[in-house]
């Protein structure tokens, strides 16, 4: 069915595929530590080399009962449900922040359990209903 | 399934089928929209932003699924030297790129009231900017190549080499951890979307599919017309 021609072009494009492909699979777990754009408080906890002078992002949820509000500035807990870090902030917060939805937060650590941040983004998860289903679901409960 | 692209099948399309498809994507996109913006429901969260969604992941869907068809005709094309596909290729290009802007410009527009902010470099959005100027050099290169074969080969490599990169689009959200919420809508399990704001978003795939399948035709037709044009032109010179 092939021609000879068509054969040894297949066979030259199969040998540049693999190559950058492979190319491509290395340089992206050399760079695996830059590709997140958070951590989670779990490998904040894990992680050897963390660096207490560059600025860093946690994300996790916000630990229900957590928040402390006083004036502009305004503390908290992220959690993923295994460790928790401290967030210190001071400044405006998105609309969506709220207790048990997802957070990340932008600053530098004092120490593994506390970040001081200058920025914070609401996280959004993947469902999406109207509110008389959510009002439904919780009088199920 | 080629041999429906073929030049005098796409020539010989009467105007009357072009208008019967042209009437029925304005129809499907008219109920879409109507349906997206005053039939669903606004979200629990997101309140009525969610309705950006609509645009959002239609032009996201069919931006990396068109660059996929790139990808798999320029591998045809470099090996089995089919004349025609280079037009297909040229014709597909300029829809996925205004898609991808789309996507990101709708993104961008959703993220401010819901992220708090425009833009975020993360794996998901920066590799959707990737696909944007893939997209780009794919279409330049074919504007300012005067040399038809030389621009032919290259935009293959450039199709087949940011082919690469739509898995990592679409797996980005789960491989490592990025702002972008992860998919909705997956083949192993059921939505995550009610199905009130489900039916709008499957109308509005359809109806941008359609709307992209009438310009490529036109696109398509046209450049078979000047392809015809430049052979008559060198036969009288």
């Amino acid at each position: 069915m092939l021609t000879r021609k068509a054969k040894s072009r297949v066979s030259l494009l199969l040998v540049l595929l693999v190559t950058f492909g492979m190319v491509i699979f290395f340089i992206f777990k050399s760079l695996e530590d830059n590709l997140v754009y958070f951590f989670s408080p779990t490998e904040i906890h894990n992680k050897m080399d963390i660096s207490y002078k560059e600025k860093i992002r946690v994300g996790g949820l916000v630990k229900e009962n957590s928040i402390n509000k006083d004036g502009t500035s305004i503390n908290f807990i992220i959690t993923d449900l295994k460790n928790e870090i401290i967030v210190l902030y001071s400044g405006s917060i998105p609309n969506l922040f709220s207790e048990g939805k997802g957070v990340v937060a932008e600053g530098k650590l004092k120490d593994k359990k506390l970040l001081i941040a200058d920025k914070i983004i609401a996280k959004h998860d993947e469902n999406y209903m109207p509110p008389e289903v959510k009002k439904a679901l919780e009088n199920n409960q | 399934m080629l041999k429906k692209f073929f030049p005098n099948k796409i020539l010989n399309i009467k105007n009357k089928n072009f208008n019967i498809l042209i009437i029925l994507t304005l129809a499907v996109v008219f109920v879409g929209t109507v349906y997206g913006l005053f039939i669903s429901p606004p979200d629990r969260i997101q309140g009525d932003s969610v309705r950006i969604m609509y645009v959002h992941v239609p032009a996201s869907f069919l931006s990396l699924g068109f660059f996929g068809i790139l990808g798999a005709i320029s591998v045809l094309n470099l090996i089995f030297k089919i004349k025609i596909l280079p037009y297909i290729g040229k014709s597909i290009a300029p829809i996925g790129f205004v898609f991808t802007l789309l996507s990101i410009l709708t993104g961008s527009l959703w993220g401010k009231p819901t992220w708090g902010v425009w833009w975020a470099w993360d794996a998901r959005l920066t590799s959707m900017l990737v696909l944007l100027i893939f997209y780009l050099t794919y279409i330049l290169i074919w504007k300012f190549l005067e040399n038809f074969n030389a621009a032919n080969t290259i935009t293959c490599f450039i199709a087949i080499v940011g082919s690469f990169n739509i898995p990592v689009i679409k797996y980005s959200v789960e491989w490592w951890n990025t702002l972008h919420q992860t998919s909705s809508i997956t083949l192993t399990s059921a939505p995550t979307i009610h199905y009130s704001m489900l039916i709008p978003l499957i109308i509005m795939i359809l109806g941008l599919f359609l709307y992209s399948l009438a310009v490529f035709l036109m696109r398509y037709k046209t450049e078979l017309i000047k392809l015809k044009l430049n052979k008559k032109n060198k036969k009288i010179n």
